[in-house]
């Protein structure tokens, strides 16, 4: 019989202090107010004394409400039953289905053995030239698409989810907006995917401290499909708001703080998140797309700073394009080698040229007179922008590679696009 | 020694708060009692009967009451034969046992013994009996994989001892006694093969330390000819993410001229790690003919694995290069990253409570990496021979600001910096090593009195480049156009290098130096070139030549017609005075 405490020493933001015993390190437990249950969770001991932080919030706790400690952490159904249903923060209905209860399983698992692991070997198609050609999506990747307010991000995210070939899709929202997660329902309904898709979701309306278990529940549902040996997909966003609310407990709970306020272990918070993605030796795989918004696009800022330390390259999507420089697929090694033979020396040749094109464009926005090798640049990035960096072009990778050769060829002589001569002399256009 | 115990009395995060009878000593090894599980620990702070304790584990379901067991030992790594070829986590246990045991997870409180104990080994006594010996003299050898290597006389032995006895040659286990030697006062020690030394002790079992003045090749153009590493030399790598750090340390992991690679994967993605242990025991060393792995030591422990044993992993590296240096080899440590090693630090610190110093990390930073760094070097052997252990480490500064205290404390110590710029990650310049921020002390394997000319060029470069930006190039003398083309001819051709061609990805020094005979009568060479159109045309010709022979097997026959043609094309431009 677990023990039941009514009193609660001390409310600080979203933390509450009792005195208990036998309470053990990452325990869960149920306060009850006269606003209904919350979750919350054991963060620190000493000797008597127990924090925890209360999941709800704890707006309208009392010193005298009741604590009751349940015995074990934090748990989630785990069952085929989750397919195409809808839930909160902490695995609660969010849709009208009932609420499940049956063989639960621990979120926050220890970590995969590298051994266990197999080098990620398979591409995952798109048909978003900017990432099928030039920034190959891998399975088992994660990847982060950093942002700002206001951009698409989340119709990106939800058009790679309905074209993306994986068997099931996670979707985890934090402090997402209410319209977006209208969307994301609607989007994958139409789109046909809502059957194989897995909602965990926190709008912004709901207390932050909720959206922390986002990540967890989600990545831990996921990989128990992988294990029975299925692709899954898990997209979520927006990691910063994660990020802010792991900010908020920790100077609540006066932890020294290393970089504008956020803990010193935001990194081996994040990266215990984002290591989930996998391929195993045997089974399924996880595959990560999360956005990041920048506050003030600033990639230096410590939550895209920390998050691209660990994932495996970036998306930086501005003015509703996926960015050529920056953005970056550090797995695409892997995989377009065996796509076609002039898929790598053609992403990187494009590129270089691009950078040229900005250069150019930057010597004419000051005034100066255009060389003839500036002209060809000029026409040469306006094609690019066009048939390759447009969003919604919407073709496989072999057609974006002729294209490629094909603006190539409008543009340039062969000697002037810095590709290897044999390749030229293979795919450049004739006559 | 007498068992010492402890009872938890807090748990925050990673860190224990134990009550303790009796004495306990910093950084001594504790393990925490929950359930069924032993979690172990590190003291880290003591405070009267109150000892603080780094859990290398999650804690998640420890209880205050839990009780602790001290061992009276400080945090160690076995050493003897059969540690080539393995991947530990950051506290030596083999990481393919546990997954044989226990599948695709790291379960907690699980420590397995690192080296084989039932596997035999090829004994060949050396030691006679009657000889002198001390620590790290050698008493026989094992086969081990390319090595003899040397049964020693452990490290932890401090006194001159006489050899008793010594086994006959023929097949032992690790524990088998293969010597008894004898103290001064007359006491006998008996010695096996395998040993263990505290992690964070350097071993000095050596003669003397000597000055670094070979160079190790890494194969990299820019690296070898520019900024050159030396054996027993230190360097490190800052960059941004995205900057190709990694691929930079896979490649050298693949080509550098050592014997020995010890690869300290410390708190980065578990994918990149991958990457090396299924592909090393398929890739075939040129110089052995053996498979890589064959010479490689694998710790990892990636960023989701608990961050205390990140920052034990580092100090395992470096305990295990130190050993195989006083076998008279050449080791060479990758670190990747420092920055995460620095981070778990900082987030132990943290909760210390400890007085934070810049952007928080400890006000011992500084220290702690310098006398890491420190551990590298030549050194010359009991025997008379030399063994050196290179240590090349990453460094991920946050925001890709060098001006952080991380960057800052390792550039104090190291001698080369090899600096990735993100600018040049940017427009896919790889190896994006900058050539005008990076410097090296060491000396370097093309003539110095060369490459500080072709520098000088591409300073010059860079400065027509930016000067280009405000006048434009019509605003440009022609002769200073042709310097940055030059410069721009430099890069493209000598600095950057595709790690993912099959000839591009290691060059030669031979080939190196060739190549840079070339490039030099290239830069050097007065061109007569109409305008600014012809010269451009000019070089990127050239540079499209120079980029295949690049890419054409050292003295094949592309290699030569390929070499003519730009010789060729070369010597029509050239103006006769």
């Amino acid at each position: 019989m677990r023990k039941i405490y009514s009193r609660i020493d001390a409310i600080a933001g979203n933390v509450i202090t009792v005195t208990a015993e036998g309470v053990r390190y990452g325990e869960l437990a149920v306060v009850s107010s006269s606003h209904g249950d919350s979750l919350a969770e054991v963060i620190r001991l000493f000797e008597n004394k127990v924090s925890l932080q209360v999941y709800a919030g704890s707006r309208g706790v009392s010193t005298g409400d009741e604590v009751r400690f349940l015995g074990h952490p934090m748990q989630v159904s785990f069952s085929d039953d989750l397919l195409g249903r809808i839930f909160n923060g902490s695995g609660v209905p969010r849709d009208k289905g009932p609420a499940l209860t049956e063989s639960l399983i621990e979120i926050g698992g220890p970590a995969v053995n590298p051994a266990k692991r197999i080098i990620p070997r398979n591409m995952i198609r798109t048909g978003i030239p900017m990432i099928d050609l030039f920034n190959t999506l891998v399975e088992s990747q994660k990847l982060p698409i950093f942002s700002v307010s206001g951009e698409p991000y989340n119709p990106l995210l939800a058009r790679i989810a309905m074209q993306a070939e994986v068997d099931i899709i996670i979707l985890g929202g934090c402090g997402l907006k209410y319209d977006d997660y209208l969307f994301f329902r609607d989007a994958l309904e139409e789109g046909g995917a809502l059957s194989r898709t897995i909602f965990f979701v926190h709008t912004a309306a709901d207390p932050i401290v909720e959206s922390l278990l986002v990540p967890d529940i989600s990545l831990a549902v996921a990989e128990r499909f992988a294990l029975r040996g299925k692709r899954v997909l898990v997209l979520l966003t927006d990691m910063t708001n994660f990020a802010d609310a792991m900010r908020e407990i920790a100077i609540t709970m006066e932890q020294v703080p290393s970089n504008r306020g956020y803990p010193g272990d935001l990194y081996s918070q994040l990266a215990a998140r984002y290591e989930k993605a996998v391929d195993f030796e045997g089974a399924g795989s996880i595959t990560i797309l999360a956005v990041t918004t920048m506050p003030g696009d600033d990639v230096t800022h410590p939550v895209p700073d920390n998050t691209g330390y660990i994932t495996e390259g970036q998306f930086y999507l501005r003015n509703g394009r996926i960015e050529p420089f920056g953005s970056l697929s550090r797995l695409k090694q892997l995989v377009n080698k065996d796509t076609r033979e002039d898929h790598r020396a053609l992403m990187d040749g494009m590129i270089k040229l691009y950078a040229a094109y900005l250069e150019s464009l930057e010597k004419k926005a000051m005034g100066f007179r255009m060389s003839d090798w500036d002209q060809k640049l000029l026409k040469y990035g306006v094609s690019f922008e066009r048939e390759m960096m447009d969003l919604s072009v919407n073709i496989p990778l072999e057609k974006a590679l002729d294209a490629g050769w094909r603006i190539l060829s409008d543009c340039f002589l062969p000697e002037e696009a810095g590709l290897r001569t044999e390749l030229i002399k293979k795919f450049w256009p004739k006559g | 020694m007498k068992e010492k115990q402890g009872r938890v009395v807090g748990v925050n995060g990673n860190m224990v708060t134990v009550d303790v009878d009796g004495d306990v000593f910093m950084n001594e090894v504790g393990y925490v009692a929950t359930g069924d599980q032993r979690l172990k620990a590190e003291v880290i702070r003591i405070r009267g009967h109150r000892a603080e304790l780094q859990v290398f584990e999650v804690t998640r379901g420890i209880g205050i009451g839990d009780p602790v067991d001290f061992s009276g030992e400080l945090l160690s790594v076995q050493l003897g034969p059969g540690l080539l070829g393995q991947i530990f986590d950051g506290l030596q246990n083999p990481l393919p046992l546990i997954a044989a045991q226990h599948g695709f997870f790291l379960p907690r409180g699980v420590y397995l013994t690192a080296l084989p104990g039932d596997r035999q080994w090829e004994f060949t006594p050396l030691a006679k009996v009657g000889a002198r010996v001390s620590r790290g003299m050698s008493l026989g050898t094992v086969p081990e994989g390319i090595f003899q290597h040397r049964i020693m006389v452990p490290f932890d032995l401090y006194d001159n001892y006489t050899v008793k006895s010594i086994a006959p040659a023929g097949k032992y286990t690790l524990d088998s006694r293969i010597a008894e030697l004898t103290d001064p006062k007359g006491n006998a020690v008996s010695v096996t093969m395998v040993f263990n030394w505290p992690v964070k002790r350097p071993i000095n079992a050596y003669a003397e330390r000597l000055k670094p003045t070979e160079p190790l090749i890494t194969k990299v153009r820019i690296i070898d000819s520019f900024f050159p590493v030396a054996r027993g030399g230190t360097y490190c790598i800052p960059g941004p993410f995205g900057s190709g750090k990694t691929v930079l340390q896979q490649v050298t992991s693949r080509h550098a001229e050592v014997d020995v690679v010890v690869i300290a994967a410390c708190g980065e993605r578990a994918g990149e790690v991958v990457e090396t242990l299924r592909e090393f025991p398929e890739l075939i060393d040129p110089r052995t003919g053996r498979a890589l792995m064959e010479r490689t030591v694998i710790i990892c422990n990636t960023s989701s694995m608990p961050v205390a044993a990140r920052e034990a992993s580092v100090y395992t590296a470096v305990t295990i290069a130190e050993y195989y240096r006083q076998m008279g080899l050449n080791v060479l440590l990758l670190a990747d990253s420092t920055s995460r090693w620095a981070q778990a630090m900082r987030e132990m610190s943290g909760r210390l409570e400890e007085i934070p110093g810049e952007e928080a990390f400890p006000a011992y930073l500084e220290s702690v990496i310098a006398s890491f760094y420190e551990r590298a070097g030549v050194v010359r052997l009991k025997d008379g021979g030399t063994g050196s252990v290179t240590i090349g480490g990453t460094v991920s500064p946050a925001g890709g600001n060098f001006e952080e205290p991380v960057t800052q404390a390792t550039l104090k110590v190291v001698g080369a910096f090899h600096g990735l710029s993100r600018e040049r990650a940017e427009s896919r310049k790889y190896p994006a090593i900058h050539p005008l921020e990076s410097w090296s002390k060491y000396p370097a394997a093309v003539d110095e009195t060369m490459t500080e000319f072709a520098r000088g060029l591409l300073f010059r470069g860079n400065e027509v480049s930016q000067m280009m930006k405000v006048v434009g190039e019509e605003g440009t003398s022609l002769e200073d156009f042709i310097l940055y083309l030059k410069a721009e001819f430099i890069d493209a051709v000598f600095l950057q290098q595709n790690s993912f061609d099959p000839v591009d990805a290691a060059v030669n020094t031979e080939r190196q130096r060739y190549a840079f005979a070339l490039l030099t009568q290239i830069i050097k060479a007065q061109l007569e070139l109409a305008d600014k159109a012809a010269a451009r045309s000019f070089f990127y010709q050239l540079r499209q030549r120079f980029l295949d022979w690049n890419g054409a097997a050292w003295g094949s026959d592309s290699f030569k017609s390929i070499e003519q043609d730009i010789r060729s094309s070369l010597g029509e431009r050239q103006a006769h005075a």
